[in-house]
């Protein structure tokens, strides 16, 4: 088994009396995927900010590369190491870059803070990553409101990458975009997982876009890891009731949602 | 008018007849709908399937007339055989109460400040002058037939006292309070979690039948359409390009669009190296190339026979292809979608 890049232990967080993650635990293999998966209230998103250091853990360890992050940076230093060793691409290319950067200055600023290289280095990375998530040279000198939601997309997938992490989270990454533009991305990933050896840590409530994505994949249900395997597994043959719930409410070529008879109680 | 119209005849409740709308853009008017034309009978459900800017909220808008300022329509639109464009006063008044509309985000919708129960009543108690205690127990009825059985309490209670599905069940039942005969409902569920969804999606098909409701339901999900419509109407560009039987729709697509649009979906049930994207993204009416196929340029069946002329919507097997090789290709495209 692989060195794992990142290990959550016995992770749990509190927002006053209400436990939104409770004992979470699980690990990602160097180069592997694991997807969290579940609903809105599962914790899964309060996971991923506590991983990047958006949120304070109330208990429990969260190591990426071997290197604990369950506190919060104490250096600039500190911080940019952090950076280097975990990504995030979040679900709203809207929101997510900074409107009056062009997408070559969006991805220079990362590589000069994370590795302080010359700026013709710099630039020589800027086509090399532009190039990997497939924007043309008119698009990398655009600004952010000029360009689709698939290709603000990728420019955050650039973004991340140019930082060099060993984990990328992806948080909904491919939720906003249309079904056309999701497939091309979700085909950019599969390359750049390829081609590097990045590992995945895929949030989506979408269980499709998980089995096309990763390898393993824990299913949470307020705040609680409820099951765990490898994805085709979990999807295939689901054991516990919120999974098994959960796939058969998934809509498919030739199904139909349950009837009413079937709905006591919801 | 279309064949199909011809076909439905004089039963339609809703139907569109070449309706083209054009929007000012930046100084000059552009189409955002091209020549749509369908039918609904009572009681059928229709699938309204599209990307961004294919213009399938712009069909319902344009039903509703809800249209922004400034807006220019040709062609005509009738409901239950009326022209809606032409309705005012009265008759307008009616006409929305008996095509209901219900939108992807309640939270955007219901006001924030007031009791469920005041949203609720507000058209019944202003509109109809139906008395305060008559319309609290209708809206009760009516939210225990989607599911909600302690209604009482609920109309007491703030939207922020409620989860998004319980929100979006409540949008439902008011929709049904002046007992519509059709309901357009805008990505409904899209803004919902997966199990919440597919009880929605329950509810909606139950009421239809109980109802004998028309609805025209607008998806950019397939597979959500082919589950509770009749038939699927697959909009790119601002123009219908098939409307297909929903239990065909996956199995004997009759355009390359709706046989590339399903064979992008990850599939839950199978892992692929790489998914069949289709390349280049959704245009929108007025970006798409005039005079030729307006998906030929991210089509992988375009020859140069699809880029001499716009292709008009032809008849194949009981829907509709816009598609000069929709007949030549059938059969293949169902390759595409299992390849």
């Amino acid at each position: 088994m692989a060195e794992s890049v990142l290990e959550v232990n016995a992770l749990r967080k509190e927002f006053g009396p209400l436990t939104a993650v409770d004992d979470v635990s699980f690990s990602l293999p160097e180069g592997g995927s694991l997807a969290i998966v579940g609903e809105s209230g599962s914790g899964k998103t309060t996971v991923a900010k506590m991983i990047v250091g958006l949120e304070r853990p109330t208990a429990g360890t969260i190591r990426a590369c071997g290197q604990d992050r369950s506190t919060p940076a104490r250096s600039l230093r500190d911080r940019r190491r952090r950076g280097r060793e975990v990504q995030i691409v979040f679900q709203d290319p809207y929101t997510s870059l900074d409107p009056r950067q062009t997408v070559e200055a969006t991805i220079d600023e990362v590589l000069r803070l994370h590795h302080g290289w010359p700026a013709e280095r710099r630039h020589q990375r800027v086509r090399e990553l532009t190039e990997l998530v497939g924007l043309d040279a008119r698009q990398v000198r655009a600004l952010p409101r000029s360009l689709s939601g698939g290709q603000r997309q990728r420019v955050a997938i650039a973004r991340a990458l140019a930082a060099e992490p060993r984990v990328l989270i992806l948080d909904e990454s491919v939720a906003a975009l249309d079904v056309s533009i999701q497939a091309q991305v979700l085909n950019l990933l599969a390359d750049i997982h390829d081609q590097t050896q990045v590992s995945y840590l895929c949030i989506s409530h979408d269980l499709a876009v998980v089995r096309q994505l990763t390898q393993e994949t824990v299913v949470m249900w307020r705040g609680k890891i409820v099951e765990r395997g490898p994805t085709a597994q979990v999807l295939d043959d689901p054991r516990d009731d919120y999974t098994r719930r959960l796939r058969a409410s998934v809509p498919h070529p030739g199904w139909k949602p349950p009837h009413r008879a079937q709905l006591a109680g919801a | 008018m279309n064949a199909e119209m011809q076909a439905a005849g004089g039963g339609a409740l809703l139907e569109l007849d070449g309706v083209t709308v054009r929007l000012p853009v930046e100084g000059s008017m552009r189409a955002v709908l091209q020549e749509v034309s369908f039918v609904i009978r009572p009681g059928e459900a229709i699938g309204l399937v599209g990307e961004s800017g294919s213009g399938k909220s712009m069909t319902a808008r344009a039903i509703d007339r809800l249209l922004p300022p400034g807006a220019a329509v040709n062609g005509r639109i009738r409901f239950g055989g009326r022209d809606v464009m032409t309705l005012a006063g009265a008759d307008l008044k009616r006409f929305r109460s008996e095509v209901a509309m219900i939108f992807q985000d309640p939270r955007a919708h219901i006001n924030p400040v007031r009791r469920i129960g005041d949203y609720m009543t507000e058209a019944l108690r202003t509109n109809a002058g139906v008395p305060v205690n008559e319309a609290s127990s209708r809206a009760v009825a009516l939210l225990k037939s989607v599911g909600i059985e302690d209604g009482e309490r609920r109309l007491r209670q703030y939207p922020h006292e409620l989860s998004g599905g319980l929100l979006q069940r409540v949008m439902i039942a008011t929709a049904l309070l002046t007992k519509p005969r059709l309901l357009l409902a805008d990505e409904p569920t899209t803004a919902l979690d997966v199990t919440t969804q597919a009880e929605v999606l329950a509810i909606l098909d139950d009421l239809r039948t109980d109802l004998h409701l028309a609805m025209l339901f607008i998806t950019h999900n397939l597979e959500v359409a082919a589950a509770i419509c009749d038939r699927t109407v697959v909009m790119y560009a601002g123009q219908i390009v098939e409307v297909r039987s929903s239990s065909r729709l996956h199995t004997d697509p009759l355009h390359p669009y709706t046989a590339a649009l399903a064979a992008a979906r990850p599939n839950i049930e199978a892992t692929t190296p790489r998914l069949l994207a289709i390349p280049g993204r959704p245009l929108s009416a007025f970006e798409a190339p005039a005079g030729e196929c307006a998906f030929a340029p991210r089509c992988p069946h375009a020859l140069d026979v699809c880029r001499q002329a716009r292709p008009a919507l032809i008849a194949l097997d009981g829907g509709l292809s816009r598609c000069v090789r929709a007949e030549e290709l059938r059969g293949r495209l169902e390759v595409a979608l299992h390849g």
